[in-house]
């Protein structure tokens, strides 16, 4: 009975920091999230797949600007290219991407902008970046999408400020 | 005896799997570091279908074919009784393989080119589909024999705790058919009949929503194994005993529970599924840390009692007193070894924020390398050290070159996961023949030279695994080796309240958490997509 008593304490002192670990993460995890005001890609509508250069605003890609230094880039993907695949926006503006695809499933990544989100045909995505530095942001395709998938990419081309 | 014929029967299939995996493995790792893909066809036709075989052959195949045969294996020892019914579970095999072979011509000729997640609208050719399909429907039917096993054990034994080791094995199987609803759904009303030309159209999003609902669990389905032999192999091999008894099974009830309810983490990065339902599955992945954080204590304690009963002293000195020449043994705790990283880097992936950075570059399958590429693989192999042996009656060829195995793989692995977790970190997409891209950046080529590295050691590695096998079945003599005894606990099923040996309570709970976490999205989805995306051949 003795050994059974210790082992028990010891199951108790692993219990309570397996609980406490997680929910401790958990919470910083919450802090940090929303406290800087990370949003992930949530319901935006859909799109007809087989439609898309006739919805709006796919119809017409390109970038227009919505407020001074905020900007809306309206993006197609298809195989295996991203209509358009190149965008200039003046250093420190805030670009809202508007990405569908045509056919299969893409992605759209682009590293130091923390824009990372998926392109589902049928889906219209949404993912904001900020671009302080001028230079060349690429945007690629990180999700398969058939045997010229490595080609297919863009760049944000962040001049400095006018 | 005849359930070790069809153990054998199940682990040869699941090792010739492997030995397709880590060769496809091999070649997609030379060409990130910077050599040109070798033109292999007809046998492999481009990067893509390199990457479709290692997907599949190594995470549908290999894994559940072992899964499958061990289990079986463990569950008839444990419980002191053959299986109930050994017809059903021949049949089960030859159904299972006959789906494998199915789903394996067009996949061996370019037609299945999806790697092994097949999202649609990427259309692959319905053999591919149909033949997986019955790869799953023939797990469906292990779980039936298995539960018709315990409940004739059941039968003659009503006062007793359940073996330790069976209800480890019926609650993984359980799991897993419950979770294999996603992929089944997915199939049989979607995929299959659109292949067939039935219906015109599909739609991504239902289709990836059911994917990852069974997606996300079957790593729990891979893993569960691996903690089967942890939990009540090793610490005997470690020359110790398991530590808690009720512990152990507590964990195993919270994976049930837990496994299934997280998928949509996988899916953060989704248009489509709102931000609250993908907060839920990120709190719910907390949670499936906790019994793992539990698992990870009590085996660590199991092989502390093992290396003091050997003389092993001081807070961590004891490690080295394990019964290192032992390859199976090595293998494994290794294999726990380098869990603890990837299981670091899992909560990285499940966090909500975090995931934005990593989500499909490189630093996922450096993480899922440490996870399923090394707790699971490495584990497997270590199991397999005394598996195959005694399943051919005799012993291991070679120990020495066992032990090499082991430890080339355990470095091998830490220098290609590392590289790849830091490309990730620079921005590399992952699934992409990347020497070939056409926005190679210059930081990424210090690292890109370590995968092919690592990943050609890992390669040599699993060579020797492979000589050493063939070498024992072939050119071994001597007596065979017993099967390691299950472990006694220092807390032992005595202490485990009667409550841990339900099941009605545990399977309501799991199926409301799934109503939950899952029901809104899910009727939402079914009641208004319009499946209007026709299918492609992209490759
Ligand atoms: C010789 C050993 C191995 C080597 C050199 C190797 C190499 C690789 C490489 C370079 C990739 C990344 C491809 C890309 O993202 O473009 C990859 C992907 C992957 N590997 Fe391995 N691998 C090995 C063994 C294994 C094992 C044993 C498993 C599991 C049992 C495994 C499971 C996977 C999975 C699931 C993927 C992701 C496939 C996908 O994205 O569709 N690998 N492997
Ligand atoms: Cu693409």
């Amino acid at each position: 009975m003795r050994q059974g008593t210790t082992v028990y304490l010891y199951e108790l002192a692993w219990i309570l920091p397996s609980v406490a670990i997680p929910v401790g993460m958990l919470v910083a995890l919450l802090v940090t999230a929303f406290g800087a005001g990370v949003h992930l890609p949530g319901r935006e509508g859909r799109v007809d797949p087989t439609r898309v250069s006739e919805t709006a605003p796919f119809d017409r890609p390109g970038v227009v600007e919505l407020a001074p230094g905020r900007y809306e880039a309206r993006i197609v993907a298809e195989v295996w290219a991203f209509t358009p695949n190149e965008i200039r926006v003046p250093a420190g503006s805030t670009v809202t991407f508007v990405v569908t695809s045509k056919d299969v499933v893409h992605g759209f990544l682009i590293h130091g902008a923390n824009v990372n989100v998926m392109v589902l045909p049928g889906q219209v995505a949404r993912a904001t970046g900020r671009f302080n530095k001028p230079g060349e942001y690429p945007f690629l395709c990180h999700e398969y999408c058939g045997i010229a998938h490595h080609t297919m990419w863009g760049r944000v081309i962040v001049e400095a400020s006018r | 005896m005849n359930d070790n014929r069809l153990t054998a029967a199940y682990v040869t299939v699941a090792l010739v799997a492997l030995f397709g995996g880590v060769v496809t493995g091999l070649l997609q790792a030379i060409e990130h570091a910077g050599l040109i893909f070798p033109p292999l066809t007809p046998v492999i036709q481009s990067y893509y279908h390199s990457l479709s075989l290692h997907g599949v052959l190594n995470v549908l195949v290999f894994t559940t074919f072992f899964i499958c045969g061990f289990l079986q294996f463990i569950m008839a020892r444990a419980l002191g009784i053959p299986l109930a019914s050994p017809r059903l579970a021949w049949f089960t095999f030859w159904l299972m393989a006959g789906g494998l072979i199915l789903a394996a011509i067009p996949l061996v000729g370019n037609a299945a080119t999806v790697l092994f997640t097949f999202y649609p609208p990427m259309k692959a050719h319905w053999a591919f589909y149909v033949g997986l399909t019955l790869v799953v429907v023939g797990t469906w039917l292990v779980t039936l024999n298995l539960t018709l096993t315990y409940r004739a054990w059941r039968a003659r034994n009503p006062q007793t705790r359940t073996p330790l080791a069976a209800f480890m094995s019926l609650v993984t199987f359980v799991m897993w058919t419950i979770a294999s609803l996603g992929i089944a759904a997915e199939m049989l009303f979607m995929l299959i009949p659109w292949s067939l030309g039935l219906i015109s159209g599909t739609d991504a999003l239902l289709a990836r929503v059911l994917f990852w609902f069974t997606g996300h669990p079957i790593v729990y389905f891979w893993l569960l194994p691996a903690y089967v032999s942890w939990y009540t192999l090793v610490p005997r091999q470690a020359g110790g005993k398991l530590f808690s008894d009720p512990l152990a099974r507590t964990s195993f009830i919270l994976f049930l529970i837990l496994s299934i309810p997280i998928g949509i983490h996988h899916q953060f990065t989704d248009p489509g599924i709102e931000e609250g339902w993908k907060l839920l599955h990120a709190f719910l992945t907390f949670a499936v840390f906790f019994p793992s954080l539990l698992t990870f204590f009590n085996v660590v304690a199991s092989l502390e009692s093992g290396a003091r009963a050997r003389g092993g002293k001081g807070w961590v000195a004891w490690f080295g007193k394990l019964p290192w020449g032992d390859p199976s043994l090595a293998a494994q705790v290794l294999a726990m070894l380098l869990f603890t990283f990837g299981g670091v880097g899992g909560l990285i992936n499940a966090s909500f924020n975090l995931n934005l950075v990593v989500h499909n570059t490189a630093w996922i399958p450096g993480h899922l390398h440490l996870t399923v590429g090394t707790a699971v693989t490495l584990s497997f192999m270590g199991i397999t050290y005394w598996l195959v042996p005694y399943l051919a009656g005799r012993p291991l060829w070679s120990r020495r070159l066992g032990l090499t195995q082991v430890w080339l793989w355990f470095g091998g692995m830490i220098i290609f996961s590392n590289a790849l977790h830091r490309l990730g970190l620079m921005g590399m997409p992952r699934r992409t023949m990347i020497g070939a891209s056409a926005y190679l950046q210059p930081e990424w080529k210090a690292a890109l030279p370590l995968v092919g590295i690592g990943g050609t050691i890992l390669f040599v590695s699993g060579m020797l695994y492979f000589l050493n096998l063939v070498l024992t079945l072939a050119a071994s003599r001597g007596p065979a080796p017993a099967v390691p005894e299950f472990a006694e606990a220092l807390s032992g099923p005595e202490h485990a309240p009667a409550i841990l040996d339900r099941w009605r309570p545990w399977l309501a709970l799991t199926f409301v958490l799934i109503l939950i976490a899952y029901g809104p999205t899910l009727v939402r989805l079914a009641a208004t997509t319009p499946f209007n995306a026709p299918g492609l051949r992209v490759w």
